[in-house]
């Protein structure tokens, strides 16, 4: 009998998301519904005195704010020097990475002497270097480089180099007996049987280039979006914070885009791709 | 030996004058560890000779074929292969990443998307040219493993059970392409296989490999496409071979279970 009730529990279930359908709203409009919502909410609580200006500006007022920025220049300068720092940060750390990474993948000396460092260096979480960088480096743009740097080279290493290594041997076997010699090996099979992988690994080290941004820039800049929010902090301007806040997060949408483009390009030969 | 049959048991004593063989292993032996795969295995290929192998799965037949397609190192062993091979694989192993006609000028030098694409033509498959291999059939993609072996005009060429994967309408179209392909280039040609029907509709030889060793090999000399007739007896010949010897680890239907149920 138990069972039974429960059948026909189940076939009520089954039934009801029907009417739910012709609900346009959660079809179209529904996603932005709930952020819409609690930015009315927020604009509402700044106006009537709840949320005050010290704790969190209105939305109306980060809006103006980020217009009068962009036009007087200091956000788009101030973006520039975060971008530069970040770039610059990039292209060493993917470098250092794509480079032990081929060597560790493709050697089997080379991985005796690169992969037990990468172990090592995998325990050391990258912020916390943050004082010996400045020790070493000083407080220039140097550390805020090399933070970025360090933290990035991992993640490329690693799909780097698992992805070498997990190169399907049947087809390996197939170039051979088709006389390839082993760079044709490596240029026809082992690296685009790669690049999903590594694709992966620069898409974490770009997330983590921006965060690691986030932190380094703290480290007493004089310029940057770091620079701006320390300033907006000893002021006391929340609405700059925000501004920067909202910056930060254009830039990580902005590298993923970066790499989904590229990924639609490079793998295109994938059916899910190909499909579309 | 009857003419009239159809199919002669080879006869070790009995010499062929031939010519110059393309393949000629002398005792070859392989182990890996401890066992011994293949032992003092010998071979000749004719030039333009179609050889089916037989054997049942695990008796080295794709050992065998790897050996001959240099895949394998024979540290001071007596073999010679010639230098102009190709293999097609039980999988096609086409590289996803490259367009068909790619996957079938890999390696090739000089004017390869010509050369490709009459390849193609020639094995069916000339609107596909720049397909990606991931969005090809099971039948296609063997096509183009096998446009990919003759474009190289191969002396000989190696086939591990090209056709297993397919269905049988497929299997049936893919010999008689094989056979066609086979009478315009006239490489040498082993084709592995455990089903007996292939075989015999293919080959002029067939081997039986078991334990590492020929243990049977039969001549056909019935023209192909002649051979119904043939074929039963031929087949069970070859089957009784399969199987292994009679009180060893050989085809005992039904043996195990008739026991369970006692
Ligand atoms: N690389 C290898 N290392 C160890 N054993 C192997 C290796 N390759 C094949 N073998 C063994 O050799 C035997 C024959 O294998 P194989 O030639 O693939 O058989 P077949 O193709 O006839 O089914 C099997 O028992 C297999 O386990
Ligand atoms: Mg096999």
């Amino acid at each position: 009998m138990a069972a039974l009730a429960i059948d026909d529990a189940a076939k009520g279930k089954g039934i009801a998301p029907l009417p739910g359908r012709s609900f346009s709203l959660s079809r179209f409009g529904g996603r932005w519904l709930s952020p819409v919502l609690l930015l009315l909410l927020w604009e509402a609580g700044s106006r009537s005195g709840l949320i005050p200006e010290r704790t969190l500006a209105a939305p109306s007022a980060v809006i103006g704010t980020l217009i009068d920025m962009l036009i007087s220049g200091e956000l788009p300068s101030n973006l520039l020097v975060s971008f530069a720092r970040v770039t610059a940060g990039l292209v060493l750390g993917v470098t250092l990475g794509l480079v032990t990474g081929l060597i560790a993948g493709l050697s089997s000396t080379g991985e005796l002497a690169i992969d037990p460092l990468m172990q090592i260096k995998r325990t050391i979480p990258a912020l916390a270097l943050t004082p010996l960088f400045i020790v070493w480096f000083g407080i220039g743009e140097t550390p805020k480089v090399a933070l970025i740097a360090f933290a990035t080279i991992f993640p490329v290493y690693l799909n780097l180099y698992s992805g070498i290594r997990g190169v399907d041997p049947r087809l390996l076997d197939a170039a051979k007996s088709f006389g390839l010699s082993r760079w044709e090996q490596i240029w026809h099979v082992v690296l685009p049987a790669t690049l999903p992988s590594l694709l992966v690994g620069l898409r974490y080290a770009l997330s983590i280039s921006i965060l690691v941004l986030v932190v380094a820039e703290q480290i007493n800049a004089s310029a940057g979006l770091g620079y701006l929010i320390n300033n907006a902090r000893d002021f006391m301007r929340t609405d700059i914070i925000v501004v920067c806040l909202m910056v930060y997060a254009i830039l990580g949408l902005g590298a993923d885009w970066l790499v989904r483009i590229i990924e639609a390009r490079a793998l295109i030969w994938r059916p899910s791709i190909v499909e579309q | 030996m009857d003419a009239r049959l159809g199919f002669s048991t080879v006869d070790a004593a009995v010499h062929h004058p031939q010519p110059e063989p393309v393949v000629r292993l002398r005792g070859f032996t392989r182990r890996f560890g401890a066992n011994t795969i293949i032992e003092g295995l010998d071979l000749d290929i004719a030039p333009g000779e179609f050889i089916a192998l037989l054997g049942r799965s695990g008796s080295g037949k794709t050992t065998l074929l790897r050996t001959l397609a240099g895949l394998d190192e024979v540290r001071g062993q007596d073999v010679d292969v010639p230098a102009s091979r190709a293999v097609v694989f039980q999988d096609a192993r086409l590289l996803p990443w490259k367009p068909v006609w790619k996957n079938v000028a890999l390696g090739l030098k000089g004017d390869v998307r010509e050369r490709a694409e009459t390849a193609l033509r020639e094995v069916g498959l000339g609107h596909r040219i720049t397909a990606w291999p991931l969005t090809l059939s099971g039948g296609e993609a063997q096509r183009v493993a096998l446009a990919r072996a003759l474009v190289r005009e191969p002396k000989l060429l190696l086939l591990d059970e090209p056709f297993a994967a397919l269905d049988a309408l497929t299997r049936y179209r893919m010999h008689e392409l094989v056979l066609s392909l086979w009478h315009r280039h006239k490489p040498a040609v082993l084709i592995v296989t455990h089903d007996v029907e292939e075989a015999i509709a293919l080959a002029d030889r067939v081997l039986v490999l078991d334990k590492g060793r020929i243990v049977a090999e039969e001549r056909i000399t019935a023209r192909r496409g002649e051979r119904a007739g043939l074929s039963g007896r031929l087949r069970e010949k070859l089957l009784s071979h399969l199987g292994g010897d009679d009180h060893g680890d050989g085809v005992v239907p039904f043996g195990p279970i008739a026991e369970a149920a006692e």
